[in-house]
């Protein structure tokens, strides 16, 4: 994981764009999706029956794609040009330019609806495809959100895992209160889980579905593995100077 | 118009198992034989049109052909950014039909009408936008266009002509032909501008498809240096590709549309068509006002 956190904080740095701590905030997440549980490879890619999964917080894009090019979608060398014209990769993913991405996300409250969609597709097609996203805490101010939940409930979408990534930085604007409770109240099967303990996020992501769709409220740490960075909205949209790059990569390790 | 959406979505649904229908607990009834026959692709969402757009492109994602549909106010304005980011900027074909054109519900109060939704559409790439002048021209057009893989949105009138088109999706056609002017009629106008323009000697051009637009077909049916522009939604929605395809003629534009503004009053759409000057009469005076200039 030192690696991968180490070419978010370099990539972004170099190209002074991206959100570095909402990366670091769900990169557990990320490499547990695509490490054990999505089985999307660039070969499988086109397979129309593929799990899916969208990054409805699209603004944390440079985590999945350090992830996307560990696993071989692209060269890592290629996100030097991270945010530039010529470059595929910006701040938020474009389905139409980047390998591997599903969704062009980035409007918050839209990635999610999509993949109530998506689940909504797989049950029509009698798919035994899985549809995974990970929303943000602060994402869950939007009414789509809600609207949506209400919908995959209804239509009992147990192919659909929902992680919210739980890093409490809009709590000072609005705090959601016990967003476990919420997800249940709105028919969903919920559980809290460490959203840095890979294990328990392994746990979650397979946990059977009781005919209804699953969501993982996923305590994280926002810049989470860079102390300077840990829960501070100054670090937001901030990019380090070359001194505080270099302590960081090595309090990485 | 409105019994039309039934009928042809139902067919659609029918012979192609690719098709899926999201509604927003609008026309329940209507499409109750397509939600009894189809309960795997017929889906009444409730009241989310945001979300129910988004869901939409997720299924197209999946390779279905979504078709959405509810009241034009909340179809367009409401969910305008999920059409374009989701639809448009992913390049997804889909289908948006709308009921409630402009003040089709006049009784209902401006928070349920929408006049504004070609001329909001036209400014979100790669939307098409189809604008029926009766049930039988919506039945083909639909049938047409639905899956060629873009966002279509299809805009569906209180108001129909009497006299069926021979229509093709993003071709006009030449109604009649005179030498003092063109005007052009766009969906629901052609009646008004047929009993407007009378023996007038003037060129009647029909549009129902609004993007792409055909521009050859204006260009080539330029007269007498004027264009009138008959339109049922705010005036001016055309105004571009109307300078396109005149670019190399000099003409003299006039818009005879809905005005910018927020009538305040109830009663029918012939109230408000009478309001905003817009009978067939008052389309005649104006055409005739301009070829008297």
């Amino acid at each position: 994981m030192k690696h991968l956190k180490e070419n978010i904080i370099r990539t972004a740095t170099e190209a002074n764009e991206g959100h570095i701590p909402a990366a670091l905030s769900i990169l557990d997440i990320l490499w547990v999706l695509y490490d054990r549980i999505l089985g999307i490879t660039p070969e499988n890619f086109s397979n129309p029956d593929r799990n899916r999964f969208i990054l409805s917080k699209g603004h944390a894009a440079i985590g999945l794609y350090i992830v996307l090019a560990e696993k071989g979608f692209f060269k890592l060398e290629e996100l030097k040009n991270f945010g530039k014209f010529d470059s595929r990769f910006g701040g938020h993913p474009d389905r139409t330019m980047v390998p591997g991405v599903e969704a062009s996300t980035g409007s918050l409250g839209h990635g999610f609806p999509m993949a109530v969609g998506l689940a909504l597709g797989a049950k029509i097609k009698r798919a035994p495809s899985k549809v995974y996203a990970i929303v943000g805490d602060g994402e869950c101010n939007e009414g789509t959100i809600w609207e949506s939940a209400m919908l995959a409930a209804h239509n009992k979408l147990d192919n659909l895992y929902c992680v919210v990534d739980q890093n409490h930085s809009g709590d000072p604007a609005l705090n959601p209160g016990d967003m476990r409770q919420k997800f249940e109240s709105f028919g969903w099967q919920a559980v809290r889980i460490n959203g840095h303990d890979q294990e328990e996020i392994y746990k979650a992501l397979t946990q059977k579905s009781v005919g209804k769709p699953i969501a993982i409220i996923a305590e994280t740490i926002k810049g989470k593995g860079v102390k300077i960075m840990e829960n501070s909205a100054e670090w937001t949209h901030k990019y380090p100077t070359k001194e505080q790059l270099e302590v960081m990569i090595k309090e990485l390790e | 118009m409105r019994k039309q959406i039934f009928q042809t979505i139902y067919d659609v649904l029918k012979a192609d198992n690719k098709a899926v229908l999201l509604f927003g607990d609008v026309g329940t009834y209507g499409f109750r034989n397509s939600q009894a026959e189809f309960p795997d692709r017929v889906y009444d969402v409730g009241i989310m049109e945001q979300s129910m757009v988004s869901a939409s492109a997720g299924l197209a994602m999946q390779g279905f052909t979504p078709i959405v549909h509810t009241i034009a106010t909340f179809l367009v304005e409401r969910s305008l950014e999920q059409i374009k980011d989701d639809f448009g900027y992913q390049r997804l074909g889909g289908n948006f039909v709308s009921t409630g054109a402009s003040y089709d519900m006049a009784s209902w109060g401006a928070t349920h009408q929408c006049p504004g939704d070609v001329g909001i559409l036209k400014n979100v790439p790669s939307i098409e936008i189809v604008v029926p002048g009766s049930a039988a021209e919506f039945d083909s057009l639909f049938k047409q266009s639905y899956n060629d893989g873009r966002p279509t949105y299809f805009r569906l009138s209180g108001k129909s002509n009497a006299d069926n088109q021979e229509v093709a999706f993003g071709k006009a056609s030449v109604i009649k032909t005179g030498k003092r002017a063109t005007v052009i009629a766009v969906g629901p106008m052609l009646e008004r501008v047929r009993q407007a323009c009378g023996e007038l000697d003037v060129t009647i051009l029909y549009y129902t498809t609004l993007e792409p637009f055909d521009h050859k077909a204006l260009r080539d049916n330029i007269q007498g240096g004027k264009i009138i522009i008959c339109e049922p939604y705010y005036s001016g929605a055309i105004a571009v590709d109307v300078s396109i395809a005149t670019a190399s003629h000099p003409v003299e534009v006039t818009y005879i549309g809905v005005p910018r503004e927020f009538p305040h009053h109830y009663g029918t759409m012939d109230d408000l068509d009478a309001f905003f000057h817009l009978t067939a009469e008052d389309i005649e005076a104006k055409i005739k006002k301009v070829l008297a200039k």
